[in-house]
């Protein structure tokens, strides 16, 4: 059994769903990751020591829970969270109960990828800030970010193309997209047009991201 | 303008305890040009940090302009921040701002409405000879140009204090040159005070009034340049003039002379050949030159000669003698053989 041409033919209409529906769960993860996990990944950093705002509580604190979201697999998240999905979204299943869980496992994984960025700063270029009497907001707004823009951009990267992958297990709550369509399919139901097509789909996707991301990281940095 | 009492900085580590400045106690003027010495390690990075409170010091008073820094803290120490200017060994730029956009940063924080930030700018690039580099980005600038966007970035808010951590170690012999001529220029048009810190002797001896020498976290000398140079206590302070100005002789030289050899130092006027020469004639003595050189300390001659004398031994001390009530210094390097 190889690639049938006519199969994916008929298959077009499919596949064209489930793609839609794993840009608009990975773009909303997206969002709500940037959103939220930008400010956290901002805390982690400037809560450290020797920092503008030191502060061994919060960064503790904030660790441990960033920590803890990280090392729940995401197949579990996603089933320990249908609770909360359905208080949020009021269903638990679709590409948007599905969202829920992938911004939730996004948001720590994106604070962490900021906060490593923010460490790449020299130090001193924060410091010499400070010493012009720079305001805290002005030391995140225009030091930390724009220092750290560059890798930020490639953060998002790697999250965006992270959240491709999270998104197929989200095919086990019927969450729906692309990596549901090749799991359930392709891999179950031995549809081997399915899977090549999805899988070169993903290829492309991922290919795609990842080129633009890096395009874009090198254009915004002056270095 | 800066007053410095009992200072101490304290560092803990994990099992030790280590005093980075060590009960400093110095005055600096209003509109003078001081420099602090020393060896990598011996506190004066700390100490310099500490008069913007970029470290806050563990011990002891600290006033700028009057105002008691270490009492203040938040938003009443960063406005305090803004007249006290800092620049540093590696610039620290924000490479992601252009060179207009890294000066406008510093105004930005006093609040400055947009339209005199322009204005203020441009005046400041016009000072620091960039005003064709306004719009480019610090990584397509030379480090001595870096710098000179620095100087104009501290100097943005009108400071009273210019604080130089290093400000060109890490330049080259021409581009230090030319960044301490701003820096002079700043200070005798703009009467800023400023402080710098080095281990280069020459940066000092360019452009310093006053200086301190550092070690282990103390102030081991302190006082007007040319007199340290012309008349060094310590052992260190000695070490760093030997720096610049260098009087080794080879010893198979010093080997080959049989008389005494001396070292005069004349301050404060070109005339020291001719005194000398009045002397050998006046005592009968053959004067032999072995090394030296007149040094320009802020546009004051420092002439020092080491030569070999030869004659009568009581003639030889008589000779010293005089030359002493001529205002000189004479020191004995080595008795005759």
């Amino acid at each position: 059994m190889g690639f049938d041409f006519a199969h994916f033919i008929e298959l077009i209409p499919d596949i064209n769903t489930a793609f839609l529906q794993t840009i608009y769960m990975i773009t909303i993860s997206l969002i709500i990751a940037v959103v939220i996990g930008l400010p956290i990944g901002i805390l982690l950093y400037i809560t450290d020591k020797g920092l503008i705002w030191e502060n061994r509580l919060v960064q503790n604190v904030l660790g441990f829970v960033v920590n803890m979201v990280r090392s729940v697999p995401f197949i579990i998240l996603l089933v320990a969270l249908l609770p909360l999905t359905d208080a949020l979204v009021k269903t638990t299943i679709g590409p948007t109960a599905a969202s829920v869980s992938l911004s939730v496992a996004a948001i720590p994984f994106f604070a962490r990828i900021v906060e490593t960025a923010l460490r790449e700063i020299d130090k001193g270029v924060i410091e010499a800030a400070i010493a012009a009497g720079a305001t805290p907001w002005m030391i995140i707004k225009d030091v930390l970010l724009l220092e750290a823009k560059s890798g930020i951009i490639s953060g998002i990267t790697l999250t965006l193309i992270s959240l491709i992958g999270f998104s197929a297990m989200a095919g086990t709550v019927g969450g729906g997209g692309i990596g549901d369509l090749a799991i359930r399919f392709g891999y179950y139901r031995y549809d081997n047009t399915i899977m090549i097509a999805t899988v070169l789909i993903l290829i492309i996707l991922v290919q795609v991201i990842q080129l633009l991301g890096d395009f874009i990281a090198k254009v915004v940095d002056k270095r | 303008m800066i007053e410095i009492q009992n200072l101490s900085k304290i560092y803990k580590t994990k099992n030790d305890v280590v005093k980075g400045v060590d009960n400093v106690t110095l005055s600096i003027q209003k509109g003078e040009i001081y420099g602090i010495v020393g060896y990598s390690g011996a506190g004066k990075s700390s100490l310099l940090r500490c008069i913007n409170l970029l470290e806050r010091p563990s011990t002891g008073h600290l006033t700028v302009d009057g105002t008691d820094l270490t009492s203040l803290r938040g938003e009443a120490l960063r406005l305090a921040r803004l007249k006290i200017g800092m620049i540093f060994q590696h610039f620290y730029l924000i490479s992601q701002k252009t060179v207009f956009e890294n000066i406008a940063f510093a105004l930005k924080a006093a609040k400055i409405p947009p339209k005199e930030i322009t204005k203020r700018v441009e005046s400041l690039l016009e000072m620091v000879g960039l005003s064709d580099k306004r719009n480019v980005y610090p990584s397509q600038l030379s480090g001595g140009q870096k710098q000179r966007v620095a100087i104009a970035r501290a100097l943005a808010n009108n400071p009273k204090v210019l604080l130089c951590d290093e400000a060109t170690s890490a330049l080259d012999p021409t581009t230090t040159k030319s960044i301490l001529n701003l820096l002079k220029k700043i200070n005798e048009e703009l009467d800023i005070t400023i402080v710098l810190i080095t281990h280069e002797m020459n940066v000092v001896k360019e452009i310093c009034h006053r200086m301190a020498i550092m070690q282990d976290g103390r102030v081991i000398e302190e006082g007007a340049v040319y007199k340290i140079f012309s008349n060094p206590k310590t052992e260190l302070a000695k070490e760093f003039i030997a720096s610049v100005v260098s009087f080794e002789i080879p010893e198979s030289i010093v080997n080959s002379c049989t008389g005494p050899i001396v070292k005069v130092t004349f301050r404060g006027k070109v005339a020291g050949e001719g005194v000398i020469s009045d002397t050998l004639q006046q005592f009968n003595l053959n004067g032999n030159f072995l090394h030296g050189s007149i040094e320009y300390i802020q546009e004051r001659p420092l002439g020092i000669f080491v030569m070999e004398l030869k004659g009568e031994k009581n003639e030889i001390q008589k000779a010293l003698d005089y030359i002493e009530q001529r205002d000189a210094q004479v020191e004995v390097l080595r008795d005759g053989i």
